[in-house]
């Protein structure tokens, strides 16, 4: 869907802005929001761009770099730390060979933080677009990405 | 519910205890304890299989740990006169052996887990289907807006709501009732109710379950709230990381509307109200009410000062409840039992129960609820199993990156939000991260200040750079060059990010730092002084080292070591160049033979 | 909807609740919160149902609900047996153990000690 589609859907108040965001950024190819799209924005809901520049910048989900076609948000919360979320981060950062916030050369992934998942009991954990996994070990994340994988081929 | 029963009573509802008519043992204790009017006194609970099913029917009680085998209805008049009642066991119907001990150990942890629970937030999650509304209904759901909205005015509820006792559940622990009449008095034609779902604080996750496992009490206690202050619409704000919870509740809105709970003419009584979801986008601060209340309005989270609080001024600058959805969650109850039945649970200030998270290194993870006034033990050791893999206990972190650390020696403290501050830490949303030995106390200060600087939003000064001075000093102690100076400045700092920022996260976030000098100091001293971390994680202040006699020389240490700082030969003990080693524990990892040795 | 509508609905709900137990004899619930799926819950449900049906079962009906608070023994998973009112409650269950529980105690009528819940583990 285009954002001329996506805009249609909504009425022209501020209140509708995350909304709105969310619904351009997740049908973006690459996942992301374009300064052309936020003008786009600006005009419908008749607020300045830079308004609406500084609500893209304030929100960690919210990305102006292109992005992957699946985003791994690896948990930063303590509880995940304690049960050494670290580890994970190095095997998912030496197996994509990608750091925070990169995104691999076949824009398959990107990796990004979340300040938690909300999965506490099942610490360490990570979710990869919408879906969420747990009790994560050095060798399940690597499956799991490969599952990812292995849907593109 | 009310008073603490003396015995609890457990009979086994295994499929052969059945066969031999439990039930009937069950029916027959309940009518002797009527009869003998101590009802109140003796908790009957069924239980699963407790393994010896050829000696059937079988009954446990506690505390005395009694085992009674075959039992008849016949035998229950006897063992309720003179066991219940007057304390002297009926010997005859004794089972003593060892299988019966071994029985007794295991049904103790699992009795522990269920018994010290007492379920009122979570009562149907996990029980109901939550996408069938009329599951909820079946489960006695939206009785309590008909029995308000037909027989009380807003008034009664707001008194109900203050004499139960009930106190906020997102953190701070301010009377709910209180809010609410502030709202109600507040003189405007436009007033909104607003539930807090951005649980935002790490280590916390009941609001996510009550959203996904039990979304319509949600919805009854926002209509509950809005027909007591006047408001005819609500918000829920949850965050973006929440898919399946916003799906639920989206999908429980449309059934409530389907159903005439929501919109025009609820019950027929002219009163109308609706609910839209606003969701988040990763944002930590827009837990925080002003923070949450511009973000609805699709703004930047940024907190503003109060006053004016959000009861006056708050969306669009019209009265605002806020709520958090455990709060939220327990308004039914409250309506449909009564304010003394939710006030005679819990400790003198606090009522009610409370929901916990139990997570990090504990045995059994996850969520439990129990009543205000439970020890932290009981918490961690009764039902959490304590510490798993023979582990020794370091500290618990209570609330979050508001929170605080709290040692050994506190841990029989009755929870409640008074005694949690007195501690150094909070109740918060009611996450509790254990912590064994293996946990660094300093690194962990560092990591929480890590969190919070990361997640200011900016706009005061103290929050946005107080935090990152804060880390900085953290940081140095942690690489090993603190000095003895930067702990009193350290403190210092603290207490001024503390009483000059602008909202809760800057106010609360040194309290991790503070929590851990006051309690743990000995472990700040002992990376300044001595260079050392107890716990070996610093890697900065860890050595490793190859054991010569136990090396075999097999050179995978070499091969895997990423700046090449470990030479060795066939037949030669391997040896680490310290001067170049950079402490990464790759070799410790990777020795197939434990030939390496961390201190 | 008003309060004898309520009532109504209310009722014909527990009676259906009776009626469930008495038509199946088995009432398989799986945890789908959040901590479920993320364990595997969506693939222990499938294979229930996927079990079931190409076993051709009858009198066993496959349910969702919501997070009892064990996270460390997702995906958990409730059997009820009709007669009964406490469920049996299997822990840290997978599609392998799934099938097991659907052979040994759904079509078997006994109960796999092994996956049982047990606090303190």
């Amino acid at each position: 869907m285009n954002t001329e589609a996506i805009l249609k859907g909504y009425e022209a108040k501020e209140e509708n802005l995350l909304y709105i965001l969310h619904d351009i950024q997740d049908a973006a190819e690459e996942h992301n929001l374009t300064d052309s799209e936020l003008k786009k924005v600006a005009d419908f809901l008749k607020i300045p761009v830079s308004r609406v520049n500084g609500v893209t910048g304030f929100y960690s989900m919210f990305s102006k770099r292109s992005r992957g076609k699946y985003i791994i948000r690896l948990c930063q919360s303590p509880p995940c730390y304690i049960k050494g979320s670290v580890n994970i981060y190095k095997t998912i950062k030496e197996y994509l060979n990608i750091s925070e916030n990169e995104t691999t050369e076949d824009r398959l992934f990107t990796l990004e933080f979340s300040s938690c998942l909300g999965v506490c009991g099942l610490a360490p954990a990570v979710m990869i677009n919408d879906d969420v996994y747990g009790n994560l070990t050095e060798k399940s994340i690597i499956e799991i990405l490969n599952k990812y994988q292995n849907l593109e081929e | 519910m009310a008073g603490v029963p003396k015995l609890d009573v457990l009979i086994c509802g295994g499929a052969s205890c059945i066969s031999n008519h439990s039930h009937d043992i069950k029916d027959t204790i309940h009518e002797e304890l009527k009869k003998k009017g101590i009802e109140e006194d003796v908790r009957v609970i069924e239980t699963g299989c407790m393994g010896p099913c050829e000696l059937g029917p079988v009954m446990l009680v506690y505390p005395d740990k009694v085992f009674y085998q075959r039992l008849k209805p016949e035998d229950i008049g006897n063992i309720v006169e003179n066991h219940f009642i007057k304390g002297r066991p009926v010997e005859e119907k004794i089972l003593v052996s060892e299988t019966t001990r071994a029985i007794i150990e295991k049904e103790q942890e699992d009795a522990d887990f269920f018994k010290k629970q007492t379920k009122i937030v979570l009562s149907n999650c996990g029980r109901i289907d939550p996408e069938n509304i009329e599951e909820y209904i079946t489960e006695n759901g939206y009785a309590a807006i008909g029995k308000i909205l037909t027989s009380s005015n807003p008034d009664e509820v707001v008194e109900t709501i203050k004499k139960s006792g009930l106190r906020g559940r997102g953190g701070g622990g301010f009377p709910t009732g209180r809010k609410w009449e502030f709202v109600k008095n507040a003189e405007n034609d436009q007033k909104y109710v607003v539930c807090n779902a951005d649980e935002g604080d790490p280590g916390a996750f009941m609001d996510r379950s009550v959203l996904e496992g039990d979304p319509h009490c949600i919805i009854e206690g926002m209509s509950i709230a809005a027909y007591a202050v006047g408001a005819n619409k609500g918000y829920v704000y949850i965050r973006a990381e929440y898919p399946l919870a916003i799906t639920r509740l989206e999908h429980a809105l449309e059934q409530a509307r389907e159903y005439g709970f929501l919109g025009e003419n609820i019950f027929e009584t002219g009163f109308s109200f609706d609910i839209e979801i606003r969701i988040g986008a990763g944002a930590f601060v827009c837990g925080e009410e002003t923070a949450l209340i511009s973000s609805i309005e699709g703004g930047r989270g940024n907190p503003r000062p109060r006053p004016p609080f959000p009861a006056i001024s708050g969306l669009w600058g019209k009265p605002t409840l806020l709520n958090n959805v455990e709060t939220y969650a327990n308004i039914r109850h409250i309506i449909l039992n009564g304010w003394e039945w939710f006030s005679s649970i819990g400790t003198e200030t606090s009522k009610g129960t409370k929901v916990f998270a139990l997570s990090g290194k504990i045995k059994n993870t996850g969520l439990i609820e129990v009543p205000m006034g439970t020890t932290l033990r009981e918490l961690i050791f009764d039902i959490g199993g304590g510490v798993p893999d023979g582990k020794k206990f370091k500290a618990v972190q209570l609330g979050g990156p508001s929170g605080g650390c709290v040692p050994e020696e506190y841990l029989d403290t009755p929870i409640d939000y008074e005694t949690l501050i007195e501690l150094g830490a909070m109740m918060g949303s009611g996450g509790v991260i254990v912590m064994d030995e293996d946990t660094c106390m300093v690194n962990t200060a560092r990591f929480f200040l890590d969190f919070t600087k990361s997640e200011s939003c900016g706009k005061c000064v103290p929050c946005r750079v107080g935090l990152v001075k804060l880390y900085d000093m953290l940081d140095k102690i942690v690489k090993g060059n603190g000095e003895l100076e930067d702990l009193d400045k350290l403190e210092s700092l603290c207490y001024s990010v503390k009483k000059t920022s602008l909202c809760g996260l800057g106010q609360t976030a040194p309290n991790p730092v503070l929590s851990t000098l006051k309690y743990f100091k000995n472990e700040y001293l002992e990376h300044i002084q001595d260079h050392t971390c107890r716990a070996k994680v610093c890697a900065d202040l860890v050595t490793y080292t190859i054991i010569p006699e136990a090396c075999r020389s097999c050179g995978i240490c070499a091969k895997n070591c990423p700046v090449d700082c470990i030479t060795g030969s066939k037949g030669v003990p391997y040896v680490i160049n310290q001067d170049v080693c950079i402490s990464c524990g790759t070799c410790y990892d990777v020795c197939p033979f434990d030939s390496i040795i961390k201190e | 909807m008003n309060l004898e509508e309520l009532r109504k609905l209310r009722e014909k709900g527990q009676r259906e609740m009776m009626q469930r137990s008495d038509n199946a004899k088995y009432r398989i619930v799986v945890g789908m919160g959040t901590s479920g799926i993320a364990a595997g819950a969506r693939e222990v449900l499938t294979t229930f149902i996927e079990e079931i049906n190409s076993r051709k079962i009858k009198d066993v009906v496959v349910m969702q609900t919501g997070e009892k608070g064990y996270s460390s023994k997702e995906p958990v998973v409730e059997v009820f047996v009709h007669e009964e009112k406490e469920p049996v409650v299997y822990g840290n269950i997978n599609p392998e153990k799934a099938k097991r529980i659907v052979t040994e105690h759904i079509v078997g009528g006994v109960i796999v000690e092994d996956y049982q819940v047990v606090f303190g583990d």
